[in-house]
């Protein structure tokens, strides 16, 4: 136990006072986070706001998952695959994450590699993200195709629950529209890292503002952002 | 980690930024595609006013259709559903939410705490332009076959995409879409307002020194990002239902013998999604509200706030609160009844922190040097109104109360009294207040007490006999109480009076209009502080504020904003950014 938490648990008032101090930091002169910039913060900011977007949807597909008389299909049988003769449950749907989640390792090196000024691997390693993430969405669509050759739409399916092809195909669509948001930004930011916008302060073509090597972190921070949610898909949508 | 790599390049870590400014080069990009958030303020006012009109319209028809049922002949029970709906889906969202966030936020955030704009002005110039498309899309729906939708401003599913509904085809659609693009536009604004506050202030601006109208404004903002998700996310899925057949909200239904293709969702569901944006959204609109007032009514009694930390701290904990009250709409919703219990006492304990704020700006005026200015008379309005729909609000808030008053005219009244006059009571005190600061002129006096007397006076009228017609039973949302058994015959002149009265407030507006158009040219000369006002934006050294707000050098603030009437200090009030003297004129 440290000297400080030990005061304070001995002294509740020395709790008090850290309380105090810690309200005064956040109201403090100017900056109420000295660490972020400008739009490190928006971006921080605007990811909460979605995180309410896709926690609404993940609970309104809870609620309809819950509330509806119909068995719901199962998710197992239903997202396996036949590979060489042997059925694997959710096997397409396990490369897919695995895919996503490597990808949030590549932007993790490429944001390292950005602040290190190594210009070329910043923008190999976003490059590399963007693929991932490509590969994400190419398999998405595989598994909507396999889906709808079986039958699934969003108001039918064979195996039951009608809103199971509705949940399915709206969450992960819209998942699957910020994943490719995200390929977007990645290769435009990386576009402008490979150029050496950042080196040389040249200006945005919309902003007229000259871009940083911050952007390299905060197209990262949407990145993983996407990634989390994805996870949170995959423990409630296909796990469930 | 990261910041340990900063380069030279980079902003040191702790460094403050300064933005770099935009500086148009041409009248399109200086006056239309403006990125300075002085403009985009007054283009966000100018369009939610005039869409307001259109609101305004709306609501003569309405009373005219219930004053005087059958006078004219092109309002059918259609007509006057979508009357309503648009009315208060148009005053809501993209009267209120935009004039306060939008027009309000965008001149006064950067000005009040010493920024020399948004902290991303593309981002902000952006979140306009999506909002015009948003109103266009809205007023669209007057133009397609079938007219806008008719489903009542919540829009309740089933009944909102069925056959039967007016805009069952068009209206609905349109009406969805508009929102999806309000909120995008909204997010991006948003976003700015909430890094503004949080990291943009000028030197020595605090938390603490901030103007209650930024607090008031920065709470709805954050409420406002998460509250629209919720809205968002329960649109899309509406226009999923409606376009290709999904059944989120649509159980099975049997309509003129047939079964339809849906099944098994649930209305419920966009009960509380819808809710739950819904009540956030009272105080989206009414937190700016409570700062604006708290600020007129401190400058025009020449006095300072009385309790400042706990206004804001009331302020957050309304904010906070508003987030666990929503089923409270609901109660007639047929969920578990047990729900009620634990919102009826939520909603109670919001009416602490909001009592606190009441007393305060009592306290306030107490034995305060009153000036009787048109926004002070606004600003007094404001706190009897609220009072009013506040006090009603503790009615609906019991079940048991609410149960049998829930779908009468004393919801109206009471929702119109608590946000609908007052937070526009509000607008008007500020337009007045401020107007001087954004164009150079003062707004005609002897028009504005006129306007404020009839808005007034007549906005009392108008919703105080409502809550009568409610306890008799009169039903909300009916075409026609002509022939209803349970209605007394006497309603039916009451109706016409109240009808009257809201001719004449309408009219008054004009009076409004006029005024804001002939002073920007005959109004007399303003000078940078006409109200003699302590904080930053009556400071500028330019008026109107140049682009950049502040010439040369950021203005570094001192004191609180609330130093009026100070013993020993040679003018009864010390602006924000002067050195010196403190409170009770001690040295600084």
């Amino acid at each position: 136990m440290t000297d400080t938490a030990l005061r304070s648990a001995i002294r509740p008032e020395a709790r008090a006072t850290q309380w105090r101090r810690l309200s005064s930091d956040w109201a403090a002169d100017r900056q109420t986070f000295p660490g972020a910039s400008w739009r490190k913060a928006m971006m921080w900011i605007f990811l909460l706001s979605d995180t309410f977007v896709f926690g609404c949807f993940l609970i309104g597909y809870m609620t309809v998952r819950m509330s509806t008389t119909v068995p719901w299909p199962n998710p197992s049988e239903v997202f396996a695959l036949e590979i060489g003769g042997t059925t694997l449950p959710l096997i397409l749907i396990a490369i897919m994450t695995f895919v996503l989640i490597s990808s949030s390792g590549t932007m993790a090196m490429a944001v390292a590699c950005g602040y290190r000024r190594r210009r070329r691997a910043t923008a190999l390693l976003m490059l590399l993200t963007a693929l991932l993430g490509t590969t994400f969405v190419g398999m998405q669509a595989f598994e909507w195709t396999k889906l709808i050759h079986e039958g699934v739409r969003p108001w039918e399916n064979p195996w039951g629950a009608e809103q199971f092809g509705a949940a399915f195909f709206m969450i992960t669509g819209f998942h699957g529209t910020h994943v490719t948001i995200g390929v977007l930004i990645l290769l435009v930011v990386a576009r402008k890292v490979w150029r050496g916008d950042y080196d040389t302060g040249r200006r945005g073509f919309f902003t007229s503002q000259p871009g940083r090597y911050e952007n390299v972190e905060i197209a990262g921070l949407y990145w993983h952002f996407v990634d989390l949610v994805w996870v949170f898909i995959f423990a409630l949508f296909y796990l469930w | 980690m990261a910041d340990a790599h900063l380069g030279t390049a980079d902003r040191l870590p702790g460094a403050i930024e300064e933005g770099e400014l935009y500086h148009p080069r041409s009248w399109i990009t200086r006056y239309v595609f403006s990125q300075d958030a002085k403009i985009i303020a007054i283009q966000y006012s100018s369009t939610a006013l005039a869409i307001g009109l259109v609101a305004l319209v709306l609501s003569w028809l309405i009373r005219l259709q219930l004053g005087f049922p059958g006078l004219v002949s092109f309002i059918g029970p259609s007509e006057y559903y979508q009357y309503i709906t648009m009315h208060g889906m148009i005053m809501v969202v993209y009267l209120l939410t935009a004039l306060f966030l939008g027009g309000f936020g965008n001149y006064l955030i950067p000005l009040m705490l010493g920024a020399r704009d948004m902290v991303f002005p593309y981002v902000n110039m952006l979140s306009y332009w999506i909002y015009l498309l948003a109103v266009l899309v809205l007023v669209a729906s007057f133009f397609v076959p079938g007219g806008p939708t008719g489903a009542g401003w919540t829009l309740y599913p089933p009944q909102a995409i069925l056959a039967g509904t007016p805009g069952r085809d068009w209206g609905i659609v349109l009406m969805l879409v508009s929102l999806i693009l309000f909120i995008i536009g909204f997010t991006m604004g948003g976003v700015n307002y909430v890094v503004t506050v949080l990291q943009a202030r000028a030197p020595g601006m605090t938390l603490m020194r901030m103007p209650l109208t930024i607090w008031g404004i920065f709470t709805a903002t954050v409420l406002a990002l998460l509250a629209f998700p919720a809205l968002f996310v329960g649109a899309l899925m509406m226009l999923l239902d409606r376009l290709i057949g999904t059944s989120f909200f649509m159980p099975a239904i049997i309509e003129a013998g047939q079964r339809l293709r849906h099944g098994g969702g649930s209305p419920i569901l966009f009960q509380h999604l819808f809710w739950f944006f819904g009540h956030p959204e009272v105080y989206i609109v009414a937190l700016p509200a409570f700062g604006i007032v708290s600020d007129l009514i401190s400058t025009h009694a020449r006095k300072n706030i009385f309790g400042y930390r706990m206004m804001v701290w009331a302020i957050v904990a309304i904010g906070a609160l508003s987030f666990v009250v929503w089923a409270h709409h609901m109660y007639v919703s047929g969920m578990n009844p047990y729900f009620g219990f634990f919102f009826a006492t939520t909603t109670l304990i919001i009416a602490i922190p909001t009592a606190i704020k009441v007393y305060n700006w009592v306290l306030t005026l107490w034995r305060g040097d009153i000036h009787l200015t048109v926004p002070m008379l606004f600003a007094i309005g404001f706190i009897v109104t609220f009072l009013n729909g506040g006090l009603t609000g503790l009615f609906l808030g019991n079940v048991v109360v609410d149960v049998p008053l829930s779908d009468t005219m004393f919801v109206v009244a009471h929702f119109h009294m608590v946000m609908g006059v007052a937070p526009i009571l509000v607008i008007f005190g500020g337009i007045y207040h401020w107007y001087p600061k954004v164009t150079g002129r003062m707004l005609d006096e002897r028009l504005g007490k006129l306007h404020f007397w009839v808005t007034f006076l007549g906005a009392y009228l108008i919703f105080f006999p409502m809550h009568y017609l409610g306890l008799l039973g009169v039903p909300r949302r009916y075409f026609e109480i002509e022939g209803l058994s349970f209605v007394p015959a006497s309603v039916s002149g009451l109706n016409a009076f109240i009808s009257v009265v809201a001719f004449v407030v309408g009219a008054a507006q004009i009076a409004f209009l006029v005024n804001l158009v002939h002073s920007l040219r005959h109004g007399a000369p303003a000078g940078p502080n006409p109200w003699r006002a302590t904080t930053l934006e009556w400071q500028t050294p330019e008026t109107p504020p140049a682009h950049g707000n502040w010439g040369a050098s950021l203005p570094v603030v001192y004191r609180w904003p609330y130093d009026y009437s100070v013993p020993g200090a040679d003018r009864d009030f010390v602006p924000q950014n002067q050195p010196g003297l403190t409170r009770a004129g001690a040295p600084a």
